[in-house]
């Protein structure tokens, strides 16, 4: 039941990333009600699964590094529901809908292992810890989708081609606002999230430690050097595809190590 | 039933030609009535616009009404061998989606015939001059214009400098309203530039010009304020965007000017427009963040790159209305019995 909940899902994202193609393709680059609706058919449906892998496993189901890959695809569509008309950034769902397809492909791959199986007994503290991190993991996401945009609209405007892109990205000023309240919001999840760690005094390997705290240093740095003006719209956007990455590439050793504990 | 179509346009009759057979809106009606009196005339419906004046007609006689058109129309006009063309069915069908989509236009994709056409029908219903089959052929119209804009790219981008400039600053900066333009060196093309900003929202603008008394009266007519041409760098931390187009033999605004007043602006984009040549800016301008350089080449290659994509998209265009056009014969087909 559960691995049809996540093949559905992974179709509904692969049919709002093909729609994205063949609009490109065609020069028509308007996000419509496809690209929603199979979106919102792809959230429900892990909403479903994930609470089904929850109740199974009697604890938020982010117990290794394939429930993590599906619980990040989900709280990126859930800031990109959120956030998105918010914004009036609706195209962000074109460049959002192949990332989260892209996870949710690597956990059905079998590159991120097995589902976890058993239950599994978590202090509440720990479980909000994880789930807080993850969520703010889907806001990042969110500002490194906004950030390629940006960085794709300064780089027609600053190389004068009217392509289709540009008539149809929102407006570089839009971008960047956009991608700093998203890299705020996923910081403020992120800190609340190492605070509930703390708080649940659970001693924590330093390997994973240094690994969480580079990654939150790194986007305190962004935002700290924003606030004081030393970092330019542009180079906040490509800083934060840049650390999205990197954060992505630790994950898998914070899980494990996660795990190992 | 028949529809049949006669007129001139912007394609074969000079301007001269074409106020003659203008119809202005107060003799539209008794236009309307007179040419409802041609025989087997059963309804019509005048477009004119100052590219083309056009009627539409449906008749079971087709010749009859073409004939009975050019006697109106030369009588009305005194215009004795006029290049008027005429059309029946289905080419007439054709012609009218090819005009409502704005594949017949002076300028390649223009949307405003598909409000001057709506007038048109508009007026011709209130008059009581439409049929049965004029009223759908003209629905039918408005429908393939609308898919052929959503469906293709035959509306996409600008085709003037001053819209292409427009554009832009939307495409940085998103509403316009609250924004401040500059203009350096008060010249047509930077007036004509602003105004358009102006009409798009923007708040307020600053004209710096050599002669104080032209910046003046350039200021007070777009609402504007002036300021002495040798202090435009004081109120630069406050513009957004920069139109420059004064005859400086060399550039005005150079990177070594502009570098160190982009830290009092908190990261706002700058929108630099050089319609100057020799150009007011220095070009490397445009490698400093948040500066966004276009000068009069790079305007007018996006206008031709916009004209090129419209062209591009002509042959999708027509296939979507030779659809239409089966669509709306077969229709009158199926529907001919009740006139004749």
């Amino acid at each position: 039941m559960q691995g049809h909940l996540l093949t559905g899902a992974t179709f509904c994202l692969l049919v709002s990333f093909g729609y994205t193609m063949f609009a490109l393709g065609a020069g028509r680059f308007r996000p419509g009600a496809v690209n929603l609706v199979a979106m919102l058919g792809g959230f429900l449906l892990l909403t479903i699964d994930l609470k089904l892998r929850g109740h199974a496993q009697g604890s938020c189901p982010i117990n290794s590094l394939f429930d993590v890959l599906v619980f990040m695809s989900w709280s990126t569509l859930l800031i990109y529901l959120i956030v998105g008309p918010a914004y009036r950034l609706s195209l962000l769902g074109a460049f959002t809908s192949p990332l989260v397809f892209l996870m949710l492909l690597a956990a059905q791959s079998g590159i991120a292992g097995a589902p976890a199986a058993g239950r599994f007994a978590r202090e509440p503290w720990v479980a909000l810890h994880a789930a807080l991190t993850l969520i703010a993991y889907g806001a990042f996401a969110l500002a490194a989708v906004a950030g390629m945009m940006y960085w794709v609209q300064d780089r027609q405007l600053k190389r004068r081609t009217a392509g289709a892109l540009l008539y149809s990205l929102p407006p570089i000023t839009d971008l960047g606002v956009a991608n700093a309240r998203l890299l705020w919001l996923g910081f403020s999840l992120l800190t609340a999230g190492f605070a509930a760690g703390f708080l649940s005094g659970t001693h924590t390997n330093s390997v994973k430690f240094l690994a969480s705290a580079a990654v939150w240093a790194g986007y305190g740095g962004i935002l700290a050097l924003r606030r004081i003006r030393r970092l330019p719209p542009r180079r906040t956007a490509v800083a934060s595809i840049v650390i999205f990455v990197l954060a992505l590439g630790v994950l898998p050793t914070i899980q494990f190590l996660s795990a190992l504990k | 039933m028949n529809i049949v179509c006669a007129g001139i346009s912007h394609r074969n009759a000079a301007v001269d030609v074409r106020e003659k057979f203008a119809v202005c809106t107060h003799e539209l009606e008794e236009t309307l009535a007179r040419i409802r009196g041609i025989d087997c005339l059963a309804g019509a419906v005048i477009i004119s616009t100052c590219n083309r004046v056009e009627y539409y007609t449906a008749s079971v006689c087709p010749l009859r009404v073409m004939d009975g058109l050019r006697e109106f129309l030369q009588e009305r006009t005194g215009v004795e061998d006029a290049p008027l063309y005429t059309h029946d069915s289905p080419s007439s069908v054709r012609h009218l989606f090819r005009v409502v989509s704005g594949l017949d236009s002076m300028v390649l994709g223009e949307t405003e015939i598909l409000g001057q056409i709506k007038q048109a029908y508009a007026a011709a219903s209130e008059c009581g001059a439409t049929t049965r089959h004029l009223n759908k052929l003209f629905q039918h119209a408005f429908r393939v214009a609308k898919q052929v804009r959503s469906e293709t790219q035959i509306t996409r981008g600008s085709t003037s400098v001053g819209a292409v400039a427009v554009d832009l600053a939307g495409k940085i900066f998103g509403e316009l309203s609250g924004r401040q333009v500059m203009i350096l060196g008060a010249g047509d093309t930077s007036e004509r530039t602003a105004r358009s900003l102006v009409s798009r929202g923007v708040k307020s603008v600053v004209v710096a010009n050599r002669t104080f008394e032209r910046a003046a009266k350039l200021a007070e007519e777009i609402g504007g304020l002036a300021v002495p041409f040798d202090r435009w760098q004081d109120a630069l931390d406050r513009v957004d965007i920069l139109i420059c187009s004064t005859s400086a033999p060399s550039p005005i605004v150079t990177r070594e000017k502009l570098a160190p007043l982009l830290a009092e602006r908190d990261g706002r984009p700058l929108f630099v427009i050089d319609l100057a040549v020799p150009r007011d800016v220095e070009p490397s301008i445009n490698d400093l963040e948040n500066v966004y350089l276009y000068d009069i080449d790079s305007l007018e290659q996006i206008v031709r790159q916009s004209l090129e994509v419209r062209r591009a998209e002509v042959i999708r265009c027509e296939q979507m209305i030779e659809h239409h056009v089966g669509d709306y014969v077969s229709w009158m087909r199926t529907h001919m019995a009740h006139y004749t």
